[in-house]
């Protein structure tokens, strides 16, 4: 594996072969130096194009935590601004002798178009509505993590809620939740479903009140507000009314069953209730997990294979 | 007195016959079809067909305004390089051939390169913004007869019917670029499964079919004649065989790369293959054909449509959509799809010459006495194209690393050899 660019790019085996990676970095992450020398030597370049906290700090703790060295790239203090093109700022990034970038863009596919412009390894860190593979993997450390499952969601059934359409971590998330055996349901306003929604192999359902009680894991994405002024949604009371997670909805939710959420909440909108009052919440989890499942993308891609070095203490 | 030129061997396809002969061309006039000819010029029309030179009506020529992507004398070598003696000039340059001047550079700039004739063609609204009538008549002056907003389509629906009303009174032809604008915000590509996947903003069928239907019920009204450009979907194709079927004066082209290539394509993200309207899936592409077969579709038209390298490596998003088209018009056109040298002809010169109103020239029989613009094409030699052998200007083709069956051999202009095996003599 040379890039991480899609889920689709991995097979089953892949992915829990990175999942159980996961588990050593988070050992790795429980000791009181969280830090071993699996990286060093290697150079990460972080690559964001669009506005990101926790993927960015998230990607960089990683690489921190596997003693790599870290550029950080922001696109609002580059030459983008001066008219570089995309091209020239990724062969530019190359020629400084980067291992890996790892890439968000408003654009769907440019991490694919990356590619042809660098050796680098190239990890998407979301591209448009595409992809977000490193959030799919981390979603399905927790759940499987969460169940005691490790290698199989079979017998699992997961609801993703809200804006399906255009958004990238569904896509990643319902291709990895499906491939492990879940089955999927999702549930939003039908100009938030894509076109064919049918071939993606899950089932659509219409309010979140059809699914709140019957789920393993309630997965409720961000509603970007700027959709409402669009008309996709006439109101956003009425979007609430059909698909928010409330106080009262969140009491229905099964025993054992989680919420989760990719962030940044939308507070008011999607999530009504108070996460921190929501037994099942997984939202925090999500995030330290994040740290552990990116740690085990940069391990496979970039590491040499061996996993002893991930015994050894790290350098202070 | 311009040298004389015989062509040995070729197969002469006309509408009512299709016989070898030899053609012999002297000052720009075919002086004789038949046998024992002789003339300065020689040329090997072995294996192959001679019909009259082609005619594209949709080529964007790129000059005036983005003359890195192409001007009008690089587009026309790819023309004459495609067989075309004639193309019609897009009316989206900078400035738009709205007015006068414009159109006279267009037109003046093709005599200048002397490859193949260059037809502007005019705006149907101002700058093409879909607000205000260009001045019709004045351009009717300059010899215009063709009228588009390509690029985009008129939405304003009752200017589109005030357009049609002048169109009718002065007997020229509006085409359409049917696209409904508020159903494609930001579309990149076909709105179907591989479009969901991808996560990009899709642009459905409807988007056009919508504007075709509205468009046949305008021209219902006003009796004026309307061509539709570049079809792409199979609902279209119906809508226009029923309105060709009820009389109605509407002629429709499909273009090359909607006859061979799928929205698949688009999967590995490259601009290359956008295109508007898009690619789309293979129900469509038989839809096509079959409007090809039963005559529903008159014209292949290439929306040649080159863009500067720089500007196609971009995101899919924000790259500019098309494609060149002219010199793989004919190969595409015999690969893809399972057409006789009489429906090639008919496809690329007959039909286009009288569409574009250049039929006292373009388009006319192989017979002595007519204009000698003509094209020698064969549909048997098989060969690989390569963005880095094409004449355009721009590298933007779909067929690079493709290969084609058929290719054009010689190109004659105004009795002048432009073409000859395959190269450009000037």
């Amino acid at each position: 594996m040379k890039h991480l660019l899609s889920s689709h790019d991995l097979s089953v085996e892949e992915i829990l072969g990175i999942l159980d990676v996961a588990d050593h970095m988070a050992e790795i992450n429980s000791r009181s130096l969280p830090k071993v020398p699996a990286l060093r030597g290697k150079t990460i370049a972080s690559v964001f194009f669009e506005d990101s906290t926790r993927t960015r700090l998230s990607f960089e703790t990683a690489a921190k935590r596997l003693s790599a060295d870290v550029m950080t790239f922001m696109a609002s203090s580059s030459s983008l601004n001066k008219g570089e093109s995309l091209r020239d700022t990724i062969e530019t990034l190359s020629a400084m002798g980067v291992d890996a970038m790892v890439i968000r863009h408003k654009s769907s596919g440019v991490p694919l178009t990356m590619t042809k412009w660098t050796h680098a390894a190239i990890i998407n860190a979301g591209d448009g509505w595409h992809q977000h593979p490193t959030q799919g993997l981390l979603d399905a450390y927790t759940v499987t993590r969460e169940f005691g499952t490790k290698d199989s969601l079979s017998s699992r059934t997961i609801a993703i809620v809200g804006d399906i359409k255009h958004s990238r971590v569904a896509r990643s998330n319902i291709d990895i939740f499906r491939r492990l055996g879940a089955h999927v349901v999702v549930v939003a306003p039908p100009a938030l479903l894509p076109h064919n929604i049918e071939s993606w192999g899950v089932e659509v359902r219409n309010t979140i009140d059809e699914v709140v009680g019957e789920v393993d894991a309630l997965y409720m994405l961000r509603m970007q507000l700027e959709r409402m002024d669009s008309a996709i949604v006439p109101k956003l009371a009425e979007y609430c009314a059909l698909y928010s997670l409330t106080p009262e909805r969140a009491a229905r939710m099964g025993n054992g069953a989680i919420l989760m959420h990719p962030g940044p909440i939308n507070r008011g909108v999607e999530l009504i209730v108070d996460p921190a009052d929501v037994p099942g919440s997984r939202i925090l989890q999500q995030v330290t997990n994040g740290v552990n499942v990116r740690m085990a993308v940069l391990f496979t891609l970039l590491g040499s294979g061996a996993t002893t070095v991930l015994q050894q203490g790290g350098e202070s | 007195m311009s040298q004389s030129i015989v062509i040995r061997g070729a197969t002469v396809v006309n509408p009512d016959a299709i016989a070898v002969a030899d053609v012999l061309i002297i000052d720009g006039v075919i002086a004789g079809v038949g046998g024992s000819l002789q003339a300065d010029i020689e040329l090997d029309g072995t294996g192959c067909y001679l019909s009259s030179g082609f005619v594209d009506l949709h080529t964007h020529l790129r000059e005036p305004g983005k003359e890195e992507a192409e001007t009008i004398e690089s587009g026309s070598r790819a023309a004459a390089l495609g067989g075309y003696t004639a193309v019609v000039a897009m009316p989206n340059t900078d400035p738009a051939q709205d007015n006068v001047e414009t159109v006279r550079f267009v037109r003046e700039q093709g005599i200048v390169a002397g490859l193949c004739e260059v037809v502007p063609s005019g705006c149907i609204t101002i700058g093409r913004l879909g607000k205000q009538l260009v001045p019709y008549a004045r351009l009717v002056e300059e010899g215009v007869t063709l009228f588009t907003d390509d690029g985009t389509g008129v939405q304003d629906a009752q200017l589109m019917q005030r357009a049609l009303m002048l169109g009718k009174q002065l007997g020229i032809t509006m085409a359409q670029h049917c696209e409904v604008a508020s159903l494609t915000t930001g579309a990149v590509m076909h709105d179907g499964e591989c479009c969901s996947s991808m996560g990009v903003p899709g642009w459905p069928s409807i988007a056009e079919e919508q504007m075709v239907r509205r468009d046949i019920g305008l021209v219902r009204a006003t009796g004026a004649k309307m061509h539709f450009l570049h079809l792409s979907t199979a609902g279209s194709v119906d809508l226009v065989r029923a309105a060709k079927a009820e009389g109605l004066p509407i002629t429709a082209e499909v273009t090359p790369h909607h006859l061979a290539l799928q929205d698949e394509l688009l999967r590995g993200f490259d601009p290359v293959f956008k295109v508007n309207p898009p690619l789309r899936t293979a129900a469509d592409i038989e839809a096509l054909k079959s409007g090809i077969a039963d005559g529903t579709i008159d014209a292949v038209a290439t929306d040649h449509a080159p863009h500067a390298g720089h500007t196609k490596e971009q995101p899919l998003d924000a790259a500019p959509p098309g494609m060149l088209g002219l010199e793989t018009a004919l190969g595409v056109l015999n690969t893809a799809v399972s057409v006789s040298p009489q429906q090639i002809a008919s496809l690329m010169s007959w039909a286009p010459a009288r569409i574009a109103e250049v039929s006292q020239r373009h388009g006319r029989p192989i017979a002595v006495g007519e204009p000698a613009n003509i094209a020698v094409w064969d549909t048997s030699t098989v060969w690989t194209v390569s963005r880095d052998h094409l004449s355009s200007k721009s590298r933007n083709t779909p067929f690079h690393g493709m290969d084609l069956r058929g290719r054009v051999r010689h190109t004659i202009f105004n009795g002048e050899l432009v073409v000859r095996d395959g190269k450009a003599l000037k």
